[in-house]
């Protein structure tokens, strides 16, 4: 151990890790906890099992599904549905995971009392939620990609089998199905991280994000919307809502996910949700900065 | 626990607190540090200095205001009035220079001890050649590996030390870092507190803890209820020691006595007059009593340990002294008297 300390003032006042060593901090903390696997995991994998393996599995057996005759089953499992199968599962099961995820990063920091200590190490506190944020991105557009790919193998699996027409999306497509994949899977993962930090913790935090997205979201739009105007204008300005109609749009119009609803059109749900994932960063940062670290 | 008999004077390494730190200029300076959570004033016009390359005690019972305090120097709790200055920034800024451990190591239970530094090393901007050399003077080498959850009480503290020591500080804020350790563990934080003090670091400590006080730290401050009572070394805190008088008559001895002393330094214990004095103060109170008349059979003067002067200064139904308005806190030492 060294034995040489620096004058007072010899250093200066704030030295502490850049942005991206802090990310890389961060990465590491996201890597190495099991909650992180199990919660991003469960995503894809429920997303392959309801969009392709379930319908896929209907048709062999001849039988329709919800509904549809058996050919249209197979239709909606090829790969050129790649992006409404990649990502119907994002707005209601998704956003629960996700917003789970979120809201266990920032508050479990609490719960351990590890702010301090990352705090403690100089880092600014808007610096430390931004290293926060970006690694969640980071982390994200991995699930997001390992879904689209997930997806691509098994429908071409599908096509291969059935000798059916393997019709790949355009780049563009595929391009605006992960840019809006990620916001949606962003916008929920922040508004996680925004209630754990509210909360100062995970418990809570987790309980009334999901009686949100599973519970009250689905009863304004399903039972008060149609009732009374106030809600049917409410319901525009949902998270759930606008997720569902963004990947709505981007799947062309036709997902039958429960949960997953066109209410309002993809440019201005896009906007609504960059508007929330905005707020909550800013909300967050605000907390987090006023407040008292105890 | 430890007796107090001669600890202080057999420091290993450093000099003596008098010859290492004799004017040494402020590393921590509290003025009127305040905070009130509700109608609650939890820390009440903390004045106090920390001088460079000294080991400083923080003293007081539970709920005392300890841990609150080191936040605010820390940055992590926001004063609601007075100010402090730690390495002659606003607290809060000088954070390159600074390693805590406040209430507890607070560490990630599913990363190992060498990830958990890892970690924070990347949010310090230090490189990984720190880690190694943290962990091998809280002496954690062989266990880095380990998950934290897996720790031992006294493993996970001294992790939180290392922690603290990533920067290479100049000053360490450590908040209890005996808590929950056995007399092994305690020895080793001991010896590791005084190894730190010997690289020239200043280190502030809160405890209840007194007899580690009493080994290991220079200057001590004794707080309760959010006030300061005293701020002294450990040999003039102990110095205002008792005196025990045999006199006849008592009541005439205990008016003497205070209108010597003051009333609050005099008490009667088992028919004897107790004084709060120095040693230097029997002459005079030996004078005093013989010239009013009183017959004075015995006249010892008693040590007290670091333990009976903190529970008698921290005694609830004793107002502290810094109740009475307009009086300063009491400031046992050459330079206050
Ligand atoms: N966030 C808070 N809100 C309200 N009261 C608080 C808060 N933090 C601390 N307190 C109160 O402040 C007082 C002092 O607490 P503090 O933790 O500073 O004491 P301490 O001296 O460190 O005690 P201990 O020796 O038990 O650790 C206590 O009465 C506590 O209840
Ligand atoms: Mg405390």
């Amino acid at each position: 151990m060294s034995a040489a300390v620096a004058a007072p003032g010899a250093r200066p006042a704030r030295s502490s890790g850049s942005l991206p060593a802090i990310v890389g901090a961060e990465l590491l903390k996201l890597r190495r906890r099991p909650a992180t696997w199990v919660l991003l995991g469960l995503w894809p994998a429920l997303q392959l099992v309801f969009s392709l393996v379930i319908p896929y599995i209907s048709y062999t057996r001849g039988s329709s599904f919800e509904g549809i005759p058996p050919e249209q089953v197979l239709t909606s499992t090829l790969p050129d549905r790649l992006v409404a199968n990649a990502l119907s599962g994002l707005p209601l099961f998704g956003g629960a995971l996700l917003l789970t995820l979120g809201a266990l990063l920032a508050g479990s920091e609490y719960g351990w009392g590890t702010l301090k200590s990352l705090l403690g190490q100089g880092p600014r506190r808007t610096t430390v939620l931004a290293g926060q944020l970006l690694a969640l991105v980071a982390v994200l557009a991995a699930t997001v990609v390992v879904s689209f790919a997930l997806t691509a193998a098994v429908s071409a699996a599908i096509a291969g089998a059935e000798s059916a027409p393997a019709d790949w999306p355009g780049a563009g497509e595929l391009a605006r199905g992960f840019g809006g994949g990620l916001l949606v899977a962003t916008t929920w993962g922040a508004l996680g991280v925004l209630l754990g930090t509210a909360l100062r913790g995970t418990a809570l935090a987790i309980g009334l994000g999901l009686v949100w997205v599973l519970a009250v979201e689905s009863l304004v739009v399903n039972v008060a919307a149609p009732l009374l105007g106030f809600f049917d204008a409410l319901q525009r300005g949902l998270p759930g809502v606008n997720a569902g109609s963004l990947v709505a749009a981007l799947a062309g119009g036709d997902v039958r996910t429960p949960g997953v609803v066109a209410v309002v059109d993809g440019g201005q749900a896009a906007w609504v949700l960059a508007a929330f994932l905005a707020a909550a960063s800013a909300l967050t940062a605000l907390l987090l900065t006023r407040r008292d670290l105890t | 626990m430890q007796t107090a008999t001669g600890t202080v004077g057999q420091r290993p390494a450093p000099a003596p607190p008098s010859l290492r730190t004799p004017d040494a200029e402020p590393v921590v300076t509290t003025d009127r540090l305040t905070k009130r959570y509700g109608q609650r004033t939890v820390v009440d016009a903390l004045s106090l200095q920390v001088r460079r390359g000294e080991v400083f005690g923080f003293l007081g019972p539970n709920g005392a205001g300890k841990t609150t305090t080191l936040r605010m120097l820390l940055g992590l709790v926001r004063p609601t009035s007075g100010s402090a200055t730690v390495l002659g920034r606003p607290a809060g800024t000088s954070v390159a220079q600074v390693g805590a451990l406040v209430e507890g190591p607070g560490l990630y239970p599913y990363l190992s001890g060498r990830d958990n530094l890892r970690v924070l090393a990347r949010y310090a901007g230090v490189g990984p050649g720190r880690i190694a050399a943290v962990l091998d003077t809280v002496d954690l080498t062989d266990r880095a590996g380990d998950r934290f959850s897996t720790y031992s009480l006294g493993m996970k503290q001294r992790l939180g030390i290392a922690a603290a020591l990533l920067k290479d500080p100049a000053l360490v804020v450590l908040d209890e870092p005996t808590n929950g350790l056995d007399p092994a563990g305690i020895s080793e934080v001991r010896t590791l507190l005084r190894r730190l003090a010997a690289e020239g670091r200043t280190v502030v400590l809160s405890s209840h803890l007194l007899g580690e006080v009493e080994q290991i730290c220079d200057r001590v401050a004794v707080v309760a209820s959010g006030r300061l009572l005293v701020e002294s070394s450990v040999e003039e805190l102990r110095g205002l020691g008792r005196l025990v008088v045999d006199a006849d008559p008592l009541e005439t001895a205990v008016a003497v006595a205070g209108r010597l002393l003051g009333a609050d330094r005099v008490s009667v214990v088992d028919g004897a007059l107790h004084l709060q004095a120095a040693p230097g103060e029997t002459a005079a109170v030996n004078r005093a009593l013989v010239t009013a008349g009183v017959g004075v059979t015995g006249l010892r003067q008693e040590a007290r340990t670091l333990e009976e002067v903190f529970l008698q200064l921290t005694e609830p139904g004793d107002p502290p002294p810094a109740e009475t308005p307009g009086r300063r806190p009491r400031r046992v030492g050459r330079s206050a008297r």
